[in-house]
């Protein structure tokens, strides 16, 4: 179910009409949100006019539009050169053993996180680093983990 | 006596903890009344000794201490005030010994010259460091051809990796007739390991704005967009204040400097794909679609965004222009070479003592910028190759480190300059590893429009990760070389044009390795987990059953106080054995 419909509705206004504005729009549908489920594609495509598989095609497109829940914190591990030859992967195999999410699994059972690989964050010199939400990690070893993790709850 | 502190908070000053020593600083200041002017800063590019706080008196004389930890503040500005001095962690000053003055000798700073001494959320400190003024003098003195000339003759050219001559590509988009034309800055740094565009933006904002709009002057446009990765969040926010300041002293909008000329500029959020950095997949997305290429010619100077003639520059090509146009075309030329004026930003990572930001003349060899400017390796582990140009470049070795940095010396050697990223690599990387890796990265980025491109690519992954495993064959190589072939022939863009670059250079320079790989099936720098074996020596194992306990998949066997053994037909070679071992008996090879 859509939560913020009303809010959806103001978005919609706002860029209705206006030449290029389905990326926008789907980002601050999403930030309302938090993914775009298939009910609110077909919702922005009614009112819009905009075919749905236009916006199933951009939204599937761009790695930032997510089609499942999302966990209440994103953390984010970057994957980009510096951080790979400073040991990402053990980083990502810390988050992944402290959350115990197995397998492809993204999202902690209790809704608390979703685990995401990103090409780079561009914080290279201080490799290996992650993203929560909007808080950026730098200089990790997987023993700093469980604290960080930690703040967030 | 007052002084002014100065706390550099961009992306990377804040991960390593600015943000909390900014706080401390306030609060001391305030709890003790000390009279100091608190500023915020961008990053002067010593990323590596972040969180960076400056220090500076009426007299100019400046002293940047680093790796600043909130306990400390109270003693570091005691010290200052009573003129005790302290050179531990003085990582620049012009006052005192600071351990990288050198550093800073070694680089000229055109591109990155406010970056870190600026506060980036004020243009009043922009416009005290001169900004607007070519903006100003342009719109006074120069007809728009005398703009392009200025730039032909400086020879720029574009810094997002191809090296195009920036004003060729102006009068291409001047001389096209239209109604409407557009400019566009190219700020989709996706190249993994690079963050020159990143750290520009953060700590400059305006002065790639200036830019634009002495661009958008001179090829007749009244419109641009910032297309900026959503990666960025501090960037999009210094750009967002950054536009609307200009607005409001009127650089931005109708009749700018009581002109003729009007200009309006929007920003352009990404939304994660690689590809949108082509120019032409980056237009599509503008327009709201799936950022994918589109067929050249028709040329964006004659058909671009919405099919109006369109120019794209990356951003550290229109944060050149000011400099250019203040200074003219021939002072630029006296720094970088014949073919390659001016200098270049390169975003040092990896296994380097200095990691950060730097700016060098174009034509210095790679050895001086890794050693002198970089600090050489930061452990003692010997230097193995530099990987230039992202997921587009190459791996140059040892050997090359004399090569010197233009673009025609970097794509001689199969690598290419790209936008600047230099991943620096020491013996424990593992150059199969490396060329995996980009190929991974470039394989799911890969839009699918091209067959090759799509597939091809899938191939290759497919083969080095078999190798990788040690199940590789030597006719993997030329399977390899030849897919690779095929693929920059059947690609329409940048993308697929240049994904085979990292397996072809680490082919040609590090051929050994994969040789070590398929026919000893040894991963000779340890990376390659499956390649990896895991013993105990049984000299040194107590038999604290620890490894027994924590084995996911029961290989490992012995009796209490006993040697144990792991089996290695079960062992899946996890390394927890390896981790959790407090004796040291585990041993990897």
């Amino acid at each position: 179910m859509m939560k913020n419909k009303k809010e959806i509705d103001q978005v919609i206004n706002k860029f209705n009409g206006k030449n290029g504005a389905l990326i926008p729009l789907l980002q601050e549908v999403q930030a309302l949100e938090s993914y775009l489920s298939k009910e609110t594609m077909r919702y922005i495509s009614e009112k819009t006019g905009i075919k749905i598989a236009q916006i199933y095609g951009v939204a599937t497109f761009y790695t930032m539009f997510r089609l499942k829940p999302q966990g209440k914190h994103i953390i984010r591990v970057c994957q980009g050169t510096a951080c790979h030859v400073s040991g990402a992967n053990q980083i990502l195999k810390e988050i992944r053993d402290e959350l115990k999410l197995d397998g492809e699994e993204d999202t902690t059972k209790d809704g608390r996180f979703t685990l995401m690989e990103v090409a780079c964050l561009g914080c290279c010199s201080l490799a290996p680093v992650i993203m929560v939400n909007d808080e950026t990690h730098g200089k990790l070893t997987p023993e700093k983990i469980p604290n960080i993790l930690k703040k967030y709850d | 006596m007052s002084f002014t502190i100065k706390v550099g908070l961009a992306s990377c000053g804040l991960a390593a903890g600015a943000g909390d020593v900014y706080h401390s600083i306030e609060k001391y200041l305030k709890e003790n009344k000390i009279k100091a002017e608190l500023k915020k800063t961008a990053c002067i590019g010593m990323c590596f000794a972040e969180p960076l706080v400056e220090f500076i008196n009426e007299h100019n004389e400046s002293i940047t201490y680093g790796y600043v930890e909130t306990e400390q503040i109270g003693d570091l500005i005691e010290s200052y005030r009573n003129d005790k001095l302290s050179t531990e962690n003085c990582i620049l000053s012009n006052k005192i010994d600071g351990s990288e003055n050198e550093n800073l000798k070694n680089q000229k700073r055109i591109v990155l010259r406010n970056c870190g001494i600026i506060d980036p959320e004020s243009i009043d400190d922009f416009l005290e460091n001169g900004g607007y003024q070519a903006l100003q003098k342009v719109l006074k003195e120069y007809k728009q051809e005398d703009v392009i000339s200025v730039i032909k003759a400086s020879g720029l050219r574009g810094r997002g990796g191809a090296g195009f001559p920036t004003g060729m590509k102006w009068d291409f988009a001047y001389k096209a007739q239209s109604d409407k034309k557009y400019i566009i800055c190219n700020a989709d740094e996706g190249d993994p390991g690079a963050f020159m565009d990143r750290s520009v933006l953060e700590g400059d904002p305006h002065n790639v704005i200036e830019g634009m709009i002495i661009g958008a002057y001179a090829i007749g446009a009244d419109e641009g967009y910032i297309y900026c990765r959503a990666e960025y969040p501090l960037a999009i926010k210094h750009l967002k204040k950054a536009i609307q300041d200009a607005t409001e002293k009127g650089f931005i909008g109708k009749n700018i400097l009581e002109t003729d000329f009007s200009f309006d500029l929007h920003i352009k959020e990404g939304a994660g794909a690689f590809v949108c950095g082509e120019e032409t997949a980056l237009m599509a997305s503008i327009e709201g679609e799936r950022g994918m290429p589109r067929i050249r010619p028709p040329f964006p100077a004659q058909s671009g965004l919405w099919g109006k003639p369109t120019n794209i520059n990356n951003v550290e090509t229109f944060a050149n222009i000011s400099w250019i146009i203040n200074n003219g075309a021939e002072e630029y030329r006296k720094y970088g070479t014949e073919k390659s004026p001016g200098t270049k930003v390169f975003a040092l990572a990896g296994k380097i003592k200095n990691s950060g930001l730097i700016e060098v003349p174009m034509g210095t060899p790679l050895r001086k910028v890794i050693y002198d400017v970089g600090g050489g390796m930061k452990t003692e582990k010997p230097f193995k190759g530099v990987q230039l140009g992202g997921p587009s470049g190459g791996c140059i070795p040892k050997e090359l480190l004399d090569t010197v940095v233009d673009y025609d010396s970097i794509n001689k050697t199969g690598a290419i300059m790209g936008s600047g990223g230099m991943v620096v690599m020491d013996e424990s990387t593992c150059m199969v590893d490396v060329a995996h890796f980009f190929l991974d990265f470039t394989q799911k980025e890969s839009c699918g429009k091209c067959t090759f491109c799509r597939i091809g690519t899938k191939r290759m992954l497919e083969i080095l990760t078999r190798i990788t495993e040690g199940k590789g064959k030597m006719e993997d190589l030329d399977t390899l070389e030849e897919l690779a072939k095929n693929i920059i022939k059947g690609s329409l863009c940048g993308l697929g044009q240049t994904a085979p670059n990292p397996v072809l250079t680490t082919l040609r320079y590090f051929k050994e390795e994969y040789k070590a790989h398929i026919l000893d099936h040894t991963c000779p720098a340890g990376v390659c987990t499956s390649l990896q074996k895991y013993e105990i020596d049984p000299e040194k194992c107590t038999g604290c059953t620890l490894c027994t306990k924590k084995c996911p998949v029961n290989a490992i066997s012995g009796n209490v106080r006993e040697p144990h053994v792991i089996d290695q037909e079960k062992c899946i070679k996890c390394g927890v054995c390896f981790d959790v071992c407090r004796f040291d008996a585990v041993k990897k090879s």
